[in-house]
């Protein structure tokens, strides 16, 4: 079978190597767990704690507020300390419940499920929503209501992100070489949900170990195929990927839905496993600790609200001075100027490099040599775009398409004149939506 | 810590690199030019390198401007304005180009990238303008002669074996074909220049000289139009210069026909024999319509659920 892939894209250096052999590590936490009540992209949650109280491990402490929010579970078991603006990985400070960690991890009745049988679609909806499920690859989007499409007898194919493409990051891959049933599975009860869709397993080709073993699993389910892409950034872009599988694109003013797809990371298919079959909310992730400053890279297994410095310091802690920590991968990730910061459902990685690539280069003149045309999934023009953001021509920035970028940094990541591209066009489609946001 | 916008990685092309991977593809036809006009070549090529570095450093420094001779741009200008110049024209011929090339052509419109004009061509125009009679004696062994090319406008036999090798008149650096193929297959293969520009641009003129040649599809005439002249130097080193030449894939396409059509009509029409350095030119005024009518259909947005 041919690999399947987009056009453009680029092969950064994957050091993958650095992790990709580490087995999961358990974490166990101490001291203060601080859950921030915005995880997700919507509403944020509401807390249902005061201050004071004692909480278990798997108990809600804050509930969701409307449609697109999802409630948020204590990882450890403890009193409720504060609820209090504290600092995020984005540099922003936000409301978030502070718990005081006792140490015991006195656990909570899980939540009740039928056996899955009994279950009707909606129940099942209801219980991803419960449990606090949101795209764990990044972009935090509730998963509730990525399964709950206006038609969902028209979903063709329900596609599982094992791309993975983002430098360093090997959390999904260990969790499909360690835990492979529990991503099939997963996939399964997501397929109850759409009585005419395709379960596809999408894997780069450089993991071959995972796709022989979910291969294996597989070869006795007629609904799920594993198809094998091309090792390319950002291979696992949503619509690259929604392209790359099934050859339809849709572009930012559609949903995956219109394309009759729907995808789902990885770590969020298991996740919608363990809560559906086992009744446990999203208390946990997969977090790599990596770069060539960190003395022992590793993969952990994480209960979210965990500050990262106790990451660091799980994998034997700093060699060298950074120069840069990023939360997540290199590509998309957020330099943090604080290291204690929490854990969130939507983080991937703690990247710790001793040399800073963006500092060693100056930005320049553009020579007009066309890599960015080249590279960009989307097909923009990123040079030409970044010339509009920069002189505020939000009318030819539109106009050049500028909205349906993905900001996957591919451009930046090219240009021999080190310019500062995707930052300038980020700024501008933010400008923008934040305009249409004030008339509307 | 260090904290900046993502990504955080980045590629090692640079501007000097990409430059600089220029300069080594063109020592292959700088070395055949100097072995093959003796060492005013190597005079003239030392000359104009000197000239465009040193102008564009004098300019920067009286304007206050950063200084960006470190991006070897100025390096590359001077060395194809130098391969562009007939090996007997006197040093100053080099200087006056140089200044010209990177004062006026470049510098004045706002440096690196923001050039509308290939400088070395802009440069190699004005001077043929004006020493008309200098830029275009060529001399070779020591004696007076025409180019192959003007033999063949004047309809007589010329021997297209030493053309490919280059043994011929000329300017400096444009008479081997071999050379030039060398320095472009580089090129190609370290992903600087595109196929596209160089494959429209020759395809095109072929065909239009078949047509309209008086030689018509004759494969010995025919071999004789692609290597004589500054076509193969012009179609791999001047019509692939980034900042003049259109960035959309397809605008490519178009500016290479267009630059074959152009070669064409003056190598066929007009009173001189050679064209190469004209159509670039012009077609290079034409690059903004070019790009402004080849937006790609992003992704999403063009038909066949793309």
């Amino acid at each position: 079978m041919a690999t399947l892939t987009f056009k453009g894209g680029i092969h950064p250096y994957e050091g993958k190597e650095l992790t990709k052999d580490k087995p999961m590590v358990q974490i166990t936490p101490t001291g203060e767990m601080v859950y921030p009540l915005s995880q997700h992209i919507g509403a944020p949650a509401t807390p249902v704690v005061t201050v004071g109280q004692r909480v278990l491990k798997g108990e809600k402490i804050a509930e969701a507020n409307g449609f697109v929010s999802v409630p948020i579970y204590a990882s450890v078991s403890g009193t409720v300390k504060s609820i209090e603006k504290r600092l995020i990985t984005t540099g922003d400070r936000v409301d978030s419940i502070v718990i005081d960690n006792d140490g015991l991890f006195e656990e909570a009745p899980c939540m009740s499920v039928k056996p899955i049988e009994e279950m009707t679609k909606d129940d099942i909806r209801a219980l991803i929503r419960e449990a606090g499920i949101v795209g764990m690859g990044g972009a935090g989007f509730p998963t509730h209501v990525k399964l709950s499409p206006k038609e969902p007898d028209k979903i063709n194919y329900v596609i599982a992100n094992c791309s993975e493409c983002e430098p360093y990051l090997t959390s999904d891959y260990r969790r499909m070489l360690e835990d492979p049933e529990r991503l099939v599975a997963g996939l399964k009860i997501i397929l109850l949900l759409f009585d005419h869709a395709k379960g596809i397993l999408a894997v780069e080709d450089n993991k071959p170990d995972c796709i022989r073993r979910l291969k294996e699993l597989v070869i006795d389910e007629p609904r799920i195929s594993v198809k094998v892409l091309k090792t390319k950034y950002p291979q696992g872009s949503e619509r690259q990927l929604i392209y790359a599988t099934t050859k339809r694109a849709i572009n930012s003013s559609m949903l995956p839905a219109d394309a009759g797809c729907v995808v789902n990371n990885v770590d969020t298919i298991c996740a919608v496993c363990s809560a559906v079959i086992e009744g446990k909310p999203l208390m946990h992730r997969i977090v790599t600790v990596t770069g060539d400053a960190v003395n022992d890279p590793k993969n952990f297994i994480v209960p979210i609200g965990t500050n990262y410095a106790q990451l660091l310091e799980a994998a034997g802690g700093l060699k060298v001075q950074p120069e840069k920590i990023v939360s997540g991968g290199p590509m998309m990730g957020f330099a943090l100027y604080d290291i204690n910061v929490p854990v969130t459902k939507t983080s991937s990685a703690l990247l710790c490099m001793t040399k800073d690539e963006v500092a060693k280069w100056k930005p320049s003149a553009c020579i007009k040599c066309g890599k960015c045309l080249e590279v960009c999934p989307s097909r923009l023009m990123p040079s030409k775009l970044a010339d509009y953001a920069e002189h505020a021509a939000k009318e030819q920035f539109e106009k050049y398409n500028g909205m349906e970028c993905v900001e996957c940094g591919s451009c930046s990541y090219a240009c021999p004149a080190k310019r500062q591209l995707v930052q300038s066009i980020k700024y501008m489609r933010r400008t923008i939506l934040a305009d249409r946001k004030k008339k509307s | 810590m260090n904290v900046s916008a993502t990504p955080h990685i980045r590629s090692n092309e640079s501007t000097s690199r990409i430059m600089l991977l220029v300069i080594i593809a063109l020592l292959p036809a700088t070395g055949f030019g100097i072995y093959n006009f003796g060492y005013p070549a190597a005079i003239l090529v030392g000359v104009s390198v000197a000239t465009t570095v040193l102008t564009e450093f004098v300019y920067e420094k009286i304007m206050k401007l950063p200084v960006t001779v470190s991006d070897l741009s100025a390096v590359v200008t001077g060395l194809l304005l130098a391969l562009n110049l007939p090996s007997s024209v006197p040093w100053w011929i080099a200087v006056i180009g140089g200044v010209f090339a990177i004062l006026v052509v470049k510098m004045l419109f706002g440096g690196i990238g923001q050039n509308f004009m290939n400088p070395a061509l802009g440069a190699r125009c004005f001077l043929v303008i004006c020493f008309a009679a200098r830029m275009t004696a060529f001399t070779y062994d020591g004696v007076s002669t025409a180019t192959p090319l003007a033999m063949l406008k004047a309809g007589e036999d010329v021997n297209t074996w030493n053309m490919v090798i280059g043994t011929i008149p000329g300017c400096i650096g444009e008479t081997s074909v071999i050379a030039i193929m060398a320095g472009a297959i580089f090129l190609i293969l370290f992903d600087v220049i595109d196929m596209k520009i160089p494959a429209a641009y020759l395809i095109t003129f072929v065909i239009f000289v078949g047509l309209f040649g008086k030689g018509g599809w004759d494969a010995y005439y025919l071999t004789a139009q692609l290597a004589g002249g500054g076509l193969m130097l012009g179609a791999f080193f001047m019509a692939t210069d980034y900042a003049t030449s259109p960035i959309t894939p397809f605008g490519k396409i178009i500016y290479g026909i267009i630059l074959g059509l152009l070669t064409g009509l003056f190598r066929v029409y007009s009173s001189s024999a050679e064209g190469v350095s004209y159509a670039i030119i012009i077609s290079n005024l034409l690059v903004p319509l070019i790009e402004r009518f080849t937006v790609p259909k992003c992704f999403g947005k063009g038909g066949e659920n793309r």
